[in-house]
């Protein structure tokens, strides 16, 4: 039954082999029985079975009514806000926060039918590539305990992985979705800035969050993707959907542009040959792949450590101690409360953060730094449009290298911050990507291949990662 | 020593009238609300909650805009502002700091001896903070977020002004502007405007001097106090040889002197950067121009059309301080003539407080202008005195009753009719003795005399009797 995917489970549902509260018991046992992956940070359990309840009522009455996800339990990263349990972002900060509403996005899915049962592990605040910044422990790999999952959706990706749910929502920054998915071996999708609502997502950084899915299969994040997309009300930022968000039709032969930078002498030998394999199923599947490069590319990392912690310091600036959240008992002034309370709740991660983010704004440094970055910034998107004036979409590997060791990178930041160097890219300029299981390395750990389109191209992006599923 | 010109430019903060707040569905009349009532997960800066700009707001800005002949931008943003402080729930205010909504614009200001200028360097849209109290004999301080979230706008005006008068004047005709404009409420008392202003002395009419910015002031008579006592100080400063330090001080109304808040040196660093919540504000030439075509009548409109009036400046004034009733004004010398519209004028502007009066001024009472005009008639034809009038005045609103009916209801109609009165003095002379001599008195050229007799007429007749009508039958006697 586990590895299940949502259209499979939705069937079963509908044919009145399955019933919601049964799929949803199953999910909690499943995730119960992974417990050592430390996976989860909470489980909502009675509010589950409760909707699950009310579910297969509602299915009793009106068979023919259900929701595209009727019955599907998933499980939604901890900065998601949610009822039914704690959103703490795995931070001391929010460790009691109970969200007084919901996501948009949670409330799209669970008006479909989903139900969430569970909140999972991440980075706190999602600062980090490993899942080891948690507040609540890290998250150990499902293909091999001593090693990372990928973060910061660490959580999400190995509860998927794991086969206890069909999906999970990540979010996805800087690669926050599309790094686990390729470390835990499933599907990881992050869309076009702005397809789906932030609302209700605990802040990272503004200008590059979105929310991601994990799913097995790339059909099931198509499907997901269009029950949560369309302009929200309580997000300004949200784009009206695409008409051609669900595909319809076969793909006619595209080109498709290997990006030289990402397959330079520092990457790992077995990731190369993995994308080298998945360009060659391109090519049998009637596409054409060529070597493409994006000059500005290999600066998106640094840009992007400094646009991001910019925003942070920002975005965490409300974690004051006064009005929610983790306050400094004992704290004698105004100035000792956010003081004492923000070097308590904060981790160090959290604070070099913040710490790299006020310098940059500071004044007679912000030209130096901010601006300077958003400059090099729009210099690598407009580099991404001439690419895709040649290329349909672009291809290259997830990361340099598989999962690595836990506790490998915690004292080297830099080190820690390079594993995001083939991601950030494409959350710089908002573009949408999806990272796919593309073999594995010869010590059985997952690589991923991942396919980046211009903005808005979510619906072919994922067709044809779906086409290419079903080839070997 | 070379004569120091004293050189101000004023900033105010503009509360915009809107239903909710800048960037949440939350109320935005916090006037009597319970302390946070009025807020939304994104006043109390929780997690998740995003700003979604309210329109409303952003037409206000226009309206203001083009009350003070100003370029409206086609694209304008929003920018984060950082500090920390309780009333602040986000660390940071929205603000406009590069690209404001408003750019230059000018403002006629009318002094006691002419008329003078003042240029609009620019407004921005921002969100307020909430309000921090303390009370006394305690150790707590309490947060109050119904503010927090409230549309200001901020119209920065240009160092045009040279004296606490026309420091004063400016903010007058600045909050008649925005009064007529619809765009604030203008209740000075609960802080609808508030004004920083700033002071500076210099010999070379070309070069502003160091500056002082004195925050906060909330009436008309503060700016100008300020403002005299800051041009005194700074003064004598200079002329003791010290040297000036840029620095803010607020204002002490008990003492009626400016204090020293903080100096350039200890400025906070905000950290400004756009914020990536809010897409770029573009708007289109069409929202401008049907803004514009519903630009109600401005000061400068209503003066225009009420020349011919004679109207005192304070009674103009007045008037302008409530739109509803500067509007019934000119509608009824537009269809009534100018006779009415004056006396209409004066009745209004005595049932309105000194504009921006800092007390808890009532709303402007429901007349109509059929109504006004149905009293004013009365006054004309003689059916009522001027005392009685303006007690009917007083009774009207609310009442769902003609003047005509009101008059008579109160017993105040005047006794107009010739052959009534005539009647009346000829049974007063008969009946009183003393009348009878006092008449006698009055054709020999006591007019005393006459007074006592019209004085006991309106006994008899309960002080109904037309008084003029009364003394014009007195002289016919005499011949």
């Amino acid at each position: 039954m586990s590895g299940e995917t949502i259209s499979q489970m939705v069937g079963r549902l509908l044919d009145g082999r399955a019933t919601a509260r049964a799929n949803v018991e199953a999910a909690l046992s499943r995730l119960t029985e992974h417990g050592s992956y430390n996976s989860l940070i909470s489980t909502c359990e009675q509010r589950a079975l409760q909707r699950a309840d009310q579910i297969d009522q509602s299915l009793r009455k009106e068979p023919g009514r259900a929701g595209r996800l009727a019955g599907v339990p998933f499980v939604a990263k901890d900065n998601f806000l949610s009822f039914g349990a704690p959103t703490t972002a795995a931070s001391k900060m929010l460790r009691n926060f109970q969200a007084p509403y919901q996501a948009t996005v949670i409330e799209r899915l669970e008006a479909e039918g989903a139900i969430c049962v569970a909140k999972s592990n991440l980075d706190a605040f999602a600062h980090g590539s490993s899942t080891e910044n948690s507040d609540f422990g890290p998250t150990l790999n499902p293909h091999d305990k001593s090693r990372v999952p990928g973060g910061s959706s660490g959580g999400s990706a190995a509860a998927v992985a794991l086969g206890s749910v069909p999906f999970a929502l990540g979010t996805d920054t800087g690669g926050s979705v599309r790094l686990p998915a390729s470390f835990c071996g499933v599907v990881g999708y992050k869309p076009t800035y702005g397809l789906l609502s932030r609302f209700g997502v605990v802040a990272m950084a503004s200008s590059t969050d979105v929310v991601g899915t994990l799913s097995r299969s790339a059909g099931d994040a198509a499907l997901l993707v269009d029950v949560m997309s369309g302009r929200d009300p309580h997000d300004a930022t949200t784009l009206d959907r695409p008409s051609d968000l669900r595909y319809k039709g076969g793909l006619r032969p595209l080109n498709v542009g290997l990006i030289e930078e990402f397959m330079g002498p520092e990457v790992d030998p077995a990731v190369k040959a993995a994308i080298e394999n998945t360009c060659q199923k391109l090519a049998r599947m009637g596409h054409r792949v060529n070597k493409v490069s994006l000059a500005s590319l290999p600066l998106a990392l640094a840009v992007y450590y400094i646009v991001v912690p910019a925003e942070i310091s920002s975005n965490l600036a409300r974690y004051d101690g006064i009005r929610y959240g983790y306050s400094a008992p004992r704290a004698a002034s105004l100035e000792a409360t956010y003081g004492l309370s923000r070097d308590q709740g904060f981790n160090a991660e959290n604070k070099r953060r913040i710490l790299i983010g006020t310098y940059v704004l500071s004044s007679g440094y912000i030209e130096a730094y901010y601006q300077k970055a958003q400059t090099v910034r729009t210099k690598l998107i407009n580099d991404f449009k001439a690419a895709f004036k040649r290329f349909d979409f672009l291809i290259g590997p997830v990361a340099p290298a598989t999962a690595f060791k836990l506790g490998q990178n915690t004292k080297d930041p830099l080190k820690m911050y390079l594993t995001d160097v083939m991601t950030v890219g494409a959350s710089m300029a908002g573009l949408p990507a999806v990272s796919l299981p593309a073999g594995s390395d010869p010590a059985g750990l997952p690589i991923g291949a991942q396919l980046i389109g211009p903005q808005l191209s979510d619906g072919k992006l994922l067709q044809l990662a779906q086409d290419m599923e079903g080839v070997n | 020593m070379s004569r120091l010109m004293p050189s101000i430019g004023i900033e105010c903060h503009v509360q915009l009238s809107t239903k909710s707040k800048l960037f949440s569905a939350a109320g935005n009349d916090a006037r009597g609300a319970a302390p946070n009532t009025l807020i939304s997960p994104l006043c109390l800066g929780l997690p998740g909650t995003l700003p979604v700009l309210n329109g409303a707001a952003v037409d206000l800005a226009i309206a203001a805009g083009l009350a003070l002949n100003a370029r409206i931008a086609s694209l304008s943003s929003f920018d984060r502002k950082h500090y920390f402080y309780p009333d602040l729930p986000k660390g940071y205010q929205i603000t406009q700091l590069d690209k404001p909504i408003v750019g230059a614009g000018r403002l006629k200001v009318p002094l006691s001896d002419g008329v003078f200028e003042v240029g609009i360097i620019r407004a921005h849209l921002e969100e307020d903070a909430g309000k921090l109290t303390h009370p006394p004999g305690s150790d707590i301080s309490l947060v109050d977020l119904n503010r927090a979230g409230t549309p200001l706008l901020e119209i920065v005006s240009a160092p045009d002004m040279h004296g606490p008068a026309e420091a004063k004047a400016y903010a007058q005709e600045l909050y008649l502007t925005m009064v007529m404009a619809r765009v604030t409420d203008g209740d000075l008392y609960h802080g609808n405007m508030r004004f920083d202003v700033n002071v500076s002395l210099s010999a070379d009419p070309d070069k502003l001097g160091v500056r002082a910015e004195i925050k906060n002031l909330n009436s008309f008579r503060s700016v100008e106090r300020a403002v005299a006592y800051e041009i005194k100080r700074q003064q004598e400063l200079i002329n003791a040889g010290e040297s000036l330090v840029q620095q803010t001080r607020g204002w002490d109304e008990a003492t009626q002197t400016t204090k020293e808040q903080r100096t350039k040196e200890t400025a906070t660093d905000y950290r400004y950067f756009p914020d990536p919540d809010i897409p770029p504000l573009a708007l289109a030439g069409d929202r401008i121009a049907a803004i514009k075509k519903q630009l109600p009548m401005l000061p400068w409109d209503y003066r225009a059309s009420w020349s011919k009036l004679n109207l005192d400046g304070s009674v103009v004034t007045a008037l302008l301080g409530r739109p509803a009733y500067a509007s019934i004004v000119s509608s009824i010398k537009d269809e009534h003539g100018e006779a009415h519209a004056r006396r209409v004028a004066h009745w209004l502007a005595g049932l309105t407080p000194p504009p921006g009066d800092k007390s808890n001024v009532p709303e402007p009472a429901n007349f109509t202008a059929a109504d006004l005009v149905e009293l004013s008639a009365m006054v004309e034809e003689g059916a009522l005195s001027a005392t009685a009038a303006k007690q009917v005045l007083a009774a009207l609103p609310g009442s769902g009753q003609s003047p005509r009916q009101i008059a008579e209801k109160m017993n105040l109609s005047q006794l107009s009719d010739r052959s009534a009165l005539v009647n009346e003095l000829d049974k007063l002379l008969k009946e009183d003795a003393a009348a009878a001599r006092a008449l006698a008195d009055y054709q020999s050229g006591n007019l005393h005399a006459g007074s006592y007799i019209i004085g006991q007429l309106m006994k008899r007749t309960g002080g109904k009797a037309n008084p003029a009508l009364a003394a014009e039958l007195l002289k016919r006697l005499d011949r």
